[in-house]
Order: structure tokens, then sequence, then C-alpha cells
């Protein structure tokens, strides 16, 4: 019990992370789409709670809002939309499965090896993220908002004009045939 | 304190996740989950490493990957709909009208 104590941030870092890997896992190999979504939600909900641990307050909220709440319901509205019952019965996988994994195998064999490389040179000693702005203590939701809105003004209004030209394209994709030829 | 390759193993297992998902699924809709798995991943590298460093920037940028995964997604599922009127089926083995 006292080696819980002593550890509970590992204690809770390692619950959240079997959360969201599995969740990660469930996506790959559960065969309903309604079921591989609820699992990518319990994906999402245990990476919040990593960025918690990782005094990420602000963008915790962000993911659990944005993409717990908007795009999982878009994912389970679009799941229920197309017949979810014909998907079921096909195949589950692509149709040369051997290659497609081995391309994987590979890439992620790089991917490790350089983790692996970038982890045995020192990163320089832990530091908490700055909360002070100005000299005064605030916190983390604010001190995101000034980096973002001071020195990253310009992408942030690119990505939202982005973002609005994301959702006129949805609409138009989204019209019954009829109404596009009308258009 | 959790050490920061805590958090690069999980990154690059949900990575891997993604990865493979995004490779072998059949279903549209799953391999548009997987994307939104690489994304993460890459957002908890962001974030881990902005803690490690002690620079908030790095709790900046998943603010931007998060609006790019909106995006992506919402157009994602628009061509899904359409593809399932045209095709009543959203594996991607049945789209091959390009194939040469």
């Amino acid at each position: 019990m006292d080696f819980l104590v002593a550890h509970f941030s590992q204690a809770v870092f390692l619950f959240l992370a079997f959360f969201s890997l599995g969740g990660a896992v469930g996506v790959v190999v559960l065969r309903q789409p309604v079921h591989a979504a609820l699992s990518l939600l319990a994906s999402f909900l245990g990476v919040a709670g990593l960025f918690v641990l990782a005094r990420g307050e602000f963008l915790a909220a962000v993911q659990v809002l944005v993409y717990a709440g908007g795009v999982m319901v878009l994912f389970l509205f679009v799941i229920m939309f197309v017949n979810v019952r014909a998907v079921g019965k096909e195949a589950q996988y692509l149709r040369p499965l051997v290659p497609l994994a081995v391309v994987g195998g590979l890439l992620f064999s790089a991917l490790a090896l350089t983790a692996m490389w970038a982890l045995g040179r020192r990163p320089p000693a832990d530091a908490f993220p700055l909360v002070s702005v100005a000299g005064q203590e605030v916190g983390n939701t604010e001190a995101v908002g000034w980096i973002l809105y001071r020195e990253y003004l310009l992408p942030f209004e690119v990505v939202s004009v982005l973002l609005l030209v994301a959702m006129v394209g949805a609409i138009v994709l989204g019209r019954k045939p009829k109404e596009m030829e009308k258009a | 304190m959790i050490p920061l390759s805590w958090y690069l193993v999980v990154s690059v297992l949900m990575l891997a996740c993604g990865l493979v998902g995004l490779l072998v699924r059949r279903n549209f809709i799953t391999v548009l989950m997987s994307v939104e798995l690489i994304l993460n991943a890459a957002n908890l590298n962001f974030v881990a490493f902005a803690r490690q460093l002690g620079d908030l920037t790095g709790q900046v940028f998943p603010v931007f990957v998060i609006t790019i995964a909106a995006a992506e997604a919402a157009i994602g599922l628009g061509i899904i709909v359409q593809l399932s009127r045209l095709k009543t089926t959203v594996a991607l083995d049945a789209v091959n009208e390009m194939r040469g």
C-alpha cells in the first residue's frame, strides 16, 4: 500500500496507458465499426488523462470536448447512416495481408529504432512548463492562450479558415445526388 | 515523476496500432479511426516534450493538430456517405475503378 501511495502518479499513468492502448488495439481488431468507435472513445479518454498527468489540463479538456464529443458523434452518426450489418459480414482485412503487415512492421521498427536512438541522447532535466505570464502565476489555459494568441496568431487564423473550408466541403459532400444536380 | 520515455513508449505503441489499422483494415471508417489514433500519438509526444523541456509551445501545437483531425474526419466521413450511396459498401478494395 505504501508503495502504491509513493508511486501514485506512476500507477495512474500505467492505468491510463493500458486504457488508451487497449482502445487503440480494439480499433484495429474489432469487427463491428460501432465497437471500434467505442474502443476509440476509450482511447481518447485515456489520452486525455495522460494529458492531465503531463500538466496539459487545457488540452485534456479540448480532447474530451472535440474528440470524445464532436468527432466521435460524427463517426457514430456515419456508422449508423451506412449499412453496418452488410459491413459486418464481409472480410475484415484487405486481401494481401502479409505484404501490408510487412510494410507496417518495417515502418514501425524504423520509427522504434529512431526513438531508441533519440532516447539514448539524454534530454535536459525535467522542468515544469511555464505557468507565469508577466511575472504572475496563471493557470494552464491562460498560459497556453498567451502563447497561442501572441506567437501563433497567424497559424491560428489559417487553421480556422481551413476548418471553415472543411465544414463547407463536408456539407457539399453530404448532400443527396439530386440536390447536387440542381446546384 | 513519470519519465519521458514512458510517454514515448505509449506514443510509439499507439502509432503502431494506428499504422497497422491504416494499412490492413478493409473498412473505410475504421481506416479513418486509425488516422485519428496516429494524430493522437503525435499529440501525446508534443505534450510529453512540453513537460520535459518546460516549454508550453508543445501544448499549443496539439490544438492545431486536433483542428486538422476534426477537419479530416468531417471530410472523410462526407466522402464515406457519398461512397455508400454510390456503391452500397465502404470496403476500400471495392473502389477500384481507377486501377489501370
